[in-house]
C-alpha cells in the first residue's frame, strides 16, 4: 500500500525549474531519505508533499487522497525543521498544543496527547520551559513532538540534525530510528548526511538537480551505484575512480588504465563488456586488500600519505598514475614512501559507461 | 472537502491566498489610486486654466509659461537652490566631522547624541519659532551682542530680504544635522575595524585615513544621506511659515508654499499644479540617477 | 624540535630580563588632558551647547514676565519666575476670535495621533506580514509603487486628495485627516514591517502552516508576540511624525479641528495685538512637549525608528 505518491511532479520559480515531472511512490510505514547537496532539490519535493510550495503541474496524493491543492493541515502530515522553528514565546506544552487549540480538538484529547508525546521523548519535565531555556537538542526533541501530537501517519523531516553538534547528532539519529520502529508510520527524511541516510532509511533517494538519481535501499545504493554520480556521492572518502579501456585476453576481461591492466572477470556486469570500450572503474577504499594473500592479481604500489584515523588507518596511494585511497585497520602503520602489494575483489567493484556514467 | 476524488480541480486562482489580497487593499489602493492616478491627475490638470475648481479645458503650456514669469515663483526657486546647496553641503561636512569625532571611543557617547538628536524630535513649526526669536534683532542674538559694546553690530536675517534664507538655514542645520550626524555614525560603525588597524600599522596619519579610506568606503552612506537631505529640502514648507511666513515681501518664498498659497489661498489650481509638477519633476532628477546607481547599472555598494 | 622550544624560551627570558631594568613595561600610562582629548571633548561641548543654546533660551524666556523680556537679554535666567505664561498659553492664548488656549489644538492633536498611529500601525503591519510571507502575484508592483510614490512630494498629491476625502464626504474632519496619515504612513510602515518579517525564520512560519493556523492566526498568535520592539519603533515614528505634521493639518482640517502645530502657528504668527514672547515660548514648548517625552524616554529605539524612516526621504 502506499502512503504518499507522487506524480509528475513539476515545479518552477519563473524561468528555473526545480522540479520536473518526478515521479515516487512511498510504502506504508517506509522510512525514505531524500539525499543530495544543497540546491538538488530534495528539500523543494518536501515542501511540496507538506503542502509549503504550490507545485506548477503532477498530483500529490496521501492515502490515496490527492492532496494537490489541499492546506497542509488538510494532508494529514506532521513536519520538523532543521531550525526546530518553535514558537519563540510560547512555554513547550503551547508549542505542542498550537496545532491541536487552532484545530479546535477538546482540551482533555489536547492533555492526553501532549502526555504521551512528552512520555515518548522523554521531555515531560520541560513542558512549562520556554525554547530558549532548553538546548539543541532539547529543542529538536520538542519539535518531534511538535509532529507526534497531530497523530498523523506521514512524518516529513527537513534536516533536522543538521544543526547539532556531531555528539547529540548520533544521539538523535538512533532516537529517530527508535521512534520509527515503535511507531511504524511513514517518514520522509531530507538530508545532505550520506551516514544519517545510511543508517537511517529503508530505502534512498539520492537526488540531483531535480532528478531522482537512484532509489533503493542504503546497501544497494553502497554496493551497486547506479551511475557515477551516486558512486561518488556516497562513501567517504569517496570511490576511486580509473578511467580505462575493456581488454579481452584467453576468456578473461581487463580494464586496461595506463600501464596497468585490472582483472575484472569476476564483476557481475549486466551485459557483456565489449573490448575497446570506455569505462570508468569505481573501487571503495575499504574494498582494497593491502598486503594479504588473495586470490586475485596483485598490484604494488607506492604510500603518499598516511591518515591514522584511530580505528581506521587512511592510505594515499599512486597507482597507475594516479591518486587513491586506500581504508585498512588503524594498528597497521605504513610510512611515506614503503611499498605495498595490493588486491582487489572485483565482486563489489562498480564499472561505468564512460560515455553515458551508467553502471554497467 | 476537495480532494476525495482523483485529480481534484484547481481552485479558483483570485480566491487563493484570499486574506493576503485583503489586506493589501489599503496598500493597493494607495499605490494605484493616491500616489499614481492623483500624481497622474495633477499633471494632467497642470495643463488646464482651473481656477476655484479643476476644470478639463486645456491650455497648453500657459500656466507653466506664467509660472516662470511670476518673480515670486523665480525667487522661490533661487531660495531653494541657494537653501538646497548650503544645507546639502553643511550637514554633510558638519555631519561627518561630527559623527568622526563622537567616533574616537568617546565617554558620554550617548549624551552627546542625545543632545545633538533632540532637534530632530522637534517640529519644523516649533523650531521655526524658536529661532524667530532667537534672531529677534530687538531682543535676540543682534541685541545681546550690541549690549556687550560693539554697537554697530547687524545680524537680523529674518528682517533683511538678502539674507532671509540664510536665517532659515541656520534653523534647518539645527533641527537636522543631529540626525545626519546619526546616519554618519552607522556609517563608520559598520567599516571593519581592521582597516583602523591596518592604518595603524601602516603608520598612516588619522586625517589622510578618514580622507583617503574610510570616506570612499562610505560612498553608499553618503549617497543614501545626501537623497535623504535632497528630497527634505525639495518638502521644505513648514520651517518656512512659522520662521518668517515668506517674507520680508515674498523674501524668503520656496516652492511648496507656493503651490499651497495657489492652491488654497489664491484659488489659483492651475498655477498649483503647474508648480508641483516642477517640484515633482525637481525630485524625479534627484532621484532617477540615485535610484539608477543603488539598484540599477553599477550593482556595487559602499 | 624539542631543542628549538628550549631555545626560544631561553631567548625570551633573557629579552625579559634586559626590558626589566629599564625601558616602557606594563600599562601605557594615560594622561587624561592629552591634546586630541583636548580636541575631541573641547569640540563636542561647544557643539552641544550651541545645540541646547535654543531649549534654555525658550525656557527662561517662558518662565519670565514681559517687562523683564523687554529691558533684559534672552540669555539671562529669570529674575523673577512666573507661570503665568504657561497657564496664558494653554488656556487663554487667542487665535482668531478663540480664546481658549492651546488646549483645544492639544486635544485636537491627540485625537488625530492616537486613531492615526493605531490605525497606521495596524494596516500597515498585516500589509508588511503579507507581503513578506504569503506573497501574491502583483504584490511586488504595487509595494513598488507605494515605495516609489514615498518620494513625491506632498504637494503633487494633496488636492486629488481633497477630491477623494470630498466625495466620501469626510473633508475636513478627524476622520479624513486619520486617512490622510495612514496613506502617507504607509511607505514607510509597510517597508519595515516587511523587512521586519522577512527576517523571522521562514520554518516558523511553515511550522504554524503545518499546524493549521491561517492567515490571521499566524499574525496574532505566532508574528505579532514576536515583534514588539518594532512595533515600538513604528510607534515611535509614528507619533513624532504625526504630532509634529503641520502641512496635512492645515489642509485637510476645519480651524476647529487643527491640529497643536497649526495652532501654535497661528498664536505665534497672528498680527493682531502685543506679541507676548513668553506666552509664545510657553506655547512652543507645549507643543514640543509630547514628542521630547517620546525621545527621551525610548531613548536607542528612538535612533532606529528615525533611522528606518529616514529611508524614505
Amino acid at each position: 500500500m502506499t502512503s504518499v505518491s507522487v506524480r509528475d511532479l513539476s515545479l518552477s520559480f519563473g524561468a528555473v525549474t526545480v522540479l520536473d515531472k518526478l515521479n515516487l511512490d512511498i510504502d506504508h510505514g517506509e522510512f525514505l531519505v531524500l539525499l543530495g547537496s544543497s540546491g538538488c532539490g530534495k528539500s523543494t519535493l518536501l515542501n511540496c508533499v507538506a503542502g509549503l510550495l504550490d507545485v506548477t503541474d503532477g498530483q500529490i496524493f496521501i492515502h490515496d487522497r490527492n492532496v494537490t491543492w489541499e492546506e497542509p493541515k488538510d494532508r494529514g502530515i506532521g513536519m520538523v525543521f532543521q531550525s526546530y522553528a518553535l514558537y519563540p514565546q510560547m512555554s513547550v506544552e503551547k508549542n505542542l498544543s498550537f496545532g491541536l487549540k487552532v484545530a479546535k480538538v477538546p482540551q482533555p484529547e489536547i492533555d492526553k496527547r501532549v502526555s504521551r508525546a512528552a512520555e515518548i521523548l522523554q521531555i515531560q519535565p520541560l513542558l512549562k520551559r520556554k525554547p530558549s531555556e532548553l538546548s539543541g537538542g532539547q529543542r529538536q526533541r520538542v519539535a518531534i513532538g511538535r509532529a507526534l501530537v497531530r497523530d498523523v501517519d506521514v512524518f516529513l523531516f527537513d534536516e533536522p540534525l543538521s544543526n547539532l553538534d556531531a555528539k547529540l547528532r548520533s544521539e538523535l539519529r538512533v532516537e529517530i530510528k527508535r521512534l520509527h520502529q515503535s511507531l511504524k508510520n511513514t517518514m520522509i527524511y531530507v538530508t545532505h548526511d550520506q551516514i544519517e541516510a545510511l543508517t537511517l532509511a529503508d530505502r534512498i533517494a539520492v537526488m540531483k538537480s531535480g532528478v531522482i538519481q537512484q532509489l533503493a535501499d542504503p546497501m544497494t545504493i553502497y554496493n551497486a551505484p547506479e551511475n557515477l554520480f551516486v558512486a561518488g556521492f556516497i562513501g567517504s572518502p569517496s570511490m576511486n575512480f580509473f578511467r580505462g579501456e575493456v581488454e579481452t585476453r584467453e576468456g578473461r576481461s581487463f580494464v586496461r588504465v595506463g600501464a596497468v591492466a585490472f582483472d575484472v572477470t569476476a564483476y557481475p556486469a549486466r551485459g557483456r563488456l565489449h573490448p575497446g570500450q570506455k569505462v570508468v572503474l569505481g573501487l571503495r577504499p575499504e574494498h582494497v586488500k593491502v598486503d594479504e594473500a588473495g586470490t586475485g592479481e596483485v598490484h604494488e604500489a607506492t604510500v603518499d600519505i598516511e591518515e591514522p584515523m584511530g580505528a581506521d588507518n587512511l592510505l594515499w596511494l599512486k597507482l597507475a598514475g594516479q591518486s587513491m585511497s586506500v581504508r585498512i585497520a588503524g594498528q597497521r602503520r605504513y610510512p611515506p614512501g614503503s611499498t605495498v602489494r595490493l588486491s582487489f575483489d572485483m565482486g563489489v567493484a562498480s564499472i561505468f559507461d564512460a560515455a553515458t556514467e551508467n553502471r554497467l | 472537502m476537495t480532494g476525495l476524488t482523483r485529480g481534484s480541480a484547481r481552485p479558483n486562482q483570485w480566491l487563493r491566498n484570499l486574506n493576503a489580497k485583503i489586506a493589501s487593499i489599503p496598500m493597493i489602493l494607495t499605490a494605484v489610486v493616491i500616489f499614481l492616478g492623483g500624481t497622474l491627475w495633477t499633471v494632467v490638470y497642470s495643463f488646464t486654466n482651473s481656477k476655484l475648481l479643476p476644470r478639463l479645458s486645456f491650455v497648453g503650456l500657459d500656466q507653466y509659461e506664467r509660472l516662470w514669469a511670476a518673480p515670486r515663483w523665480i525667487v522661490s526657486i533661487q531660495n531653494l537652490a541657494i537653501f538646497g546647496f548650503f544645507s546639502l553641503v553643511f550637514s554633510l561636512v558638519i555631519g561627518f566631522v561630527l559623527a568622526a569625532l563622537m567616533d574616537q571611543k568617546i565617554r558620554f557617547e550617548n549624551t552627546f547624541r542625545t543632545i545633538m538628536l533632540y532637534p530632530f524630535a522637534l517640529s519644523f513649526i516649533v523650531t521655526g519659532l524658536v529661532w524667530q526669536w532667537l534672531l529677534n534683532p530687538q531682543y535676540g542674538v543682534q541685541s545681546i551682542i550690541r549690549s556687550l559694546g560693539w554697537e554697530s553690530f547687524s545680524f537680523d536675517p529674518l528682517y533683511d530680504a538678502d539674507i532671509v534664507i540664510y536665517g532659515i538655514l541656520i534653523a534647518a542645520l539645527w533641527q537636522g544635522t543631529g540626525l545626519v550626524m546619526c546616519l554618519m555614525l552607522a556609517g563608520l560603525r559598520g567599516i571593519d575595524e581592521d582597516i583602523w588597524k591596518a592604518a595603524r600599522v601602516d603608520g598612516i596619519p588619522m586625517w589622510k585615513t578618514y580622507v583617503l579610506i574610510i570616506i570612499p568606503m562610505m560612498r553608499g552612506v553618503i549617497i543614501t544621506t545626501l537623497v535623504i537631505i535632497a528630497s527634505g529640502i525639495v518638502k521644505v514648507y513648514d520651517l518656512v511659515v512659522a520662521q518668517t511666513s515668506g517674507g520680508p515681501g515674498i523674501a524668503s518664498e520656496v516652492p511648496a508654499k507656493y503651490v499651497y498659497d495657489y492652491m488654497f489661498l489664491a484659488q489659483n489650481l492651475g498655477q498649483g499644479f503647474a508648480a508641483s509638477t516642477m517640484m515633482l519633476l525637481t525630485v524625479a532628477i534627484i532621484i532617477v540617477p540615485w535610484a539608477y546607481l543603488e539598484f540599477g547599472g553599477g550593482r556595487k555598494r559602499g | 624540535m624539542d631543542n628549538i622550544a628550549k631555545n626560544s624560551t631561553a631567548l625570551s627570558i633573557d629579552a625579559a630580563g634586559a626590558r626589566l631594568k629599564d625601558g616602557p613595561r606594563g600599562a601605557r600610562p594615560k594622561r587624561t588632558l592629552s591634546r586630541r582629548n583636548i580636541i575631541v571633548y573641547g569640540t563636542l561641548i561647544v557643539v552641544s551647547l550651541y545645540y541646547l543654546l535654543p531649549l534654555y533660551v525658550m525656557i527662561v524666556t517662558s518662565l519670565k514676565g514681559m517687562p523683564e523680556i523687554r529691558v533684559g537679554n534672552i540669555f539671562a535666567p529669570p529674575l523673577e519666575v512666573t507661570f503665568e505664561p504657561w497657564v496664558k498659553a494653554w488656556a487663554e492664548a487667542c487665535t482668531g476670535l478663540n480664546c481658549d488656549g492651546l488646549s483645544r489644538g492639544f486635544w485636537n492633536s491627540v485625537r488625530i495621533t492616537v486613531p492615526s498611529v493605531i490605525i497606521s500601525i495596524a494596516v500597515a503591519s498585516v500589509n508588511g506580514y503579507a507581503l513578506a510571507n504569503w506573497r501574491f502575484k502583483g504584490a511586488d508592483l504595487f509595494f513598488t509603487i507605494l515605495i516609489v510614490g514615498a518620494f513625491i512630494p506632498y504637494q503633487v498629491m494633496i488636492y486629488p486628495i481633497v477630491i477623494v476625502l470630498r466625495e466620501m464626504g469626510v473633508y475636513g474632519t478627524l476622520t479624513g485627516l486619520v486617512i490622510v496619515h495612514t496613506i502617507f504612513g504607509m511607505p514607510i510602515l509597510t517597508l519595515l514591517f516587511r523587512n521586519y518579517f522577512a527576517g523571522l525564520p521562514e520554518e516558523l512560519f511553515k511550522a504554524a502552516r503545518v499546524d493549521g493556523a491561517g492567515f490571521w492566526t499566524i499574525y496574532l498568535k505566532i508574528m505579532l508576540p514576536m515583534s514588539l520592539p518594532i512595533f515600538v519603533v513604528a510607534m515611535i515614528l509614528q507619533v513624532t511624525g504625526i504630532w509634529n505634521d503641520f502641512l496635512f493639518g492645515v489642509v485637510f482640517t476645519r480651524p476647529e479641528y487643527y491640529p497643536m502645530t497649526v495652532q501654535l502657528n497661528n498664536i505665534v504668527n497672528s498680527v493682531q495685538g502685543v506679541k507676548e514672547y513668553n506666552v509664545n515660548m510657553a506655547a512652543t514648548i507645549l507643543t514640543g512637549l509630547v514628542p521630547l517625552t517620546v525621545y527621551f524616554v525610548s531613548g536607542r529605539l528612538f535612533v532606529r525608528g528615525i533611522a528606518a524612516g529616514a529611508v524614505k526621504g
